[in-house]
């Protein structure tokens, strides 16, 4: 299983390690989700829909939060795993946002993290763990498989972000930066070029989409 | 202003989570009410700005929290706003606006804005004179932007705003930026005045519609720049004229101006 990936996030406790594996052509999510509705210890991940995350910044900006306010004592929902899954939304409903990011019994993407809270949790225990109840295909945790995972529509929708970043049906797609947003809409990673500058092509629209997320994010309602 | 004077001798302490980063923070500048400072988000390899509002002790703490909490997020909030509207701020990357308890404050990490201020450009080239005329122009047209979408930045002075080089990418800036002197390459006359106008420091910007409070903005970059760049100061027209042809209220606002001239910055004259 070298699929499973254990890294530490900057300005974190490094014993609180971060397990992440992702898999695609997920054939057992009812399952998986039927572990959480009972609370099956054995099962405390954060069990995400790959779908709707756009980029490895995006999940892990999540992780960072859940982790700041379990660190701080704060969590507003069961633990921080779920509590990762409710620093996705944009709202503060935790119910929703699980629904929204949470994996979902026709979920065929999934996205598995685990905190290290206690020294027990090591990367052989959890990808054991995974190997034996997840029946997909492992893939790796990178920018570039889950731009393949990716359902930019429907990740414009969760966020309400119709116009940002180009593309999309929204009226104010149009008002954004006059010089080249009208090309680029649908949401594949495209060409690469200029990053940064004035034109806006695939990954640079997903740049301002993904910029865009974590202030929604962070903001949590508090809009 | 906020964030511009230098910092002081004695350290105030990072909040948590931030003390055991390495590498450690580092400070940029200091204001009246937060520290600025330059860091990295998930990872060493992405820079970011980290503005902690720390608490202040002569406040009661209940009352202490509830303005830290409200300035940041009413911050983060308008940043977020400008951003989804395609105005240049950097946008928020996260924030804990209730820090860790026992007077550590608050903070919020922003995306990290490669260049310098406008006001290092324009003193720079202020001793050879012209030739700021386009970045006279993209000045009138960023604050048109941000006024169109109904945000009044309640600071606009040249240091609250970076001239962004258009080659820099936003992922991977290493250079230490605020280098005086002897870090600095040669560049052409035309080279430095490249790039795209970012607006920062939101601390005391308001979201308006009202004519009034932009008209009041644009009086108060007029009169930083006279005051920093009394050189340039006929090349705040130009700022005005391409404001004026920006969006579609700014005309309106450009007379209001005028009215707000004649009487200085407050309105109300009682009190």
């Amino acid at each position: 299983m070298a699929s499973l990936q254990t890294l530490s996030l900057a300005h974190l406790p490094p014993d609180l390690a971060v397990h992440i594996a992702l898999y695609t052509d997920l054939q057992n999510a009812p399952f998986l989700r039927d572990q959480l509705l009972q609370g099956n210890p054995d099962f405390e991940y954060a069990l995400i829909d790959a779908s709707v995350i756009i980029s490895t910044t995006h999940v892990l900006a999540a992780v960072f939060r859940a982790a700041n306010d379990y660190l701080n004592g704060r969590l507003k929902s069961r633990n921080v795993h779920s509590e990762i899954v409710f620093s996705l939304g944009a709202n503060n409903n935790i119910a929703q946002s699980l629904r929204t990011f949470g994996i979902g019994p026709t979920s065929t993407t999934l996205l598995a993290i685990k905190l290290a809270t206690t020294p027990a949790i090591t990367p052989s225990t959890v990808s054991a763990h995974l190997a034996s109840s997840v029946k997909g295909t492992a893939v790796a945790f990178s920018d570039a498989t889950l731009a393949t995972t990716a359902d930019v529509g429907k990740i414009r929708k969760v966020y309400k972000l119709g116009g940002v970043g180009g593309g999309g049906g929204d009226p104010k797609g149009k008002r954004r930066r006059k010089d080249g947003s009208e090309e680029g809409s649908g949401g594949g990673g495209g060409g690469g070029g200029g990053v940064g500058t004035a034109g806006l092509d695939g990954e640079g629209e997903r740049r301002e989409l993904e910029v865009a997320i974590l202030g929604l994010m962070a903001l949590r309602g508090a809009v | 202003m906020e964030l511009t004077n230098p910092a002081p001798p004695q350290p105030t302490p990072l909040p948590p989570p931030f003390t055991h980063a390495s590498p450690p923070p580092t400070l940029l500048t200091q204001g009246a009410e937060a520290l600025l400072y330059r860091t990295h988000f998930l990872s060493p390899s992405h820079p970011c700005a980290l503005k902690h509002r720390p608490a202040k002790p002569y406040r009661h703490p209940i009352l202490d929290k509830r303005l830290t909490k409200h300035r940041i997020l009413s911050e983060a909030r308008t940043l977020v706003k400008c951003r989804r509207e395609g105005v240049s701020v950097p946008g928020v990357l996260a924030l804990d606006a209730e820090g860790s308890g026992n007077g550590s404050g608050g903070w919020m990490m922003m995306e990290w804005v490669e260049g310098r201020t406008v006001r290092e450009v324009v003193v720079e080239k202020g001793k050879s004179g012209e030739g700021l005329e386009g970045l006279m122009g993209k000045i009138g047209r960023a604050v048109g932007r941000m006024h169109e979408v109904g945000v009044v930045h309640g600071d606009l002075t040249t240091s609250n705003m970076m001239l962004r080089p258009w080659s820099a990418s936003v992922q991977n800036g290493t250079r230490v930026m605020n280098g005086d002197g002897d870090g600095e390459e040669a560049r052409t006359v035309g080279e430095i005045l490249e790039g795209e106008i970012v607006l920062i420091d939101f601390g005391l910007a308001v979201q308006s519609l009202q004519d009034e409070d932009k008209a009041v903005d644009l009086y108060v970059l007029e009169r930083a720049f006279g005051s920093t760049h009394p050189e340039a100061e006929e090349g705040f027209q130009e700022v005005l004229r391409v404001y004026g042809e920006s969006y579609k209220g700014a005309k309106v606002v450009l007379k209001r101006l005028e009215d707000v001239r004649m009487r200085g910055r407050k309105r109300s004259m009682l009190g």
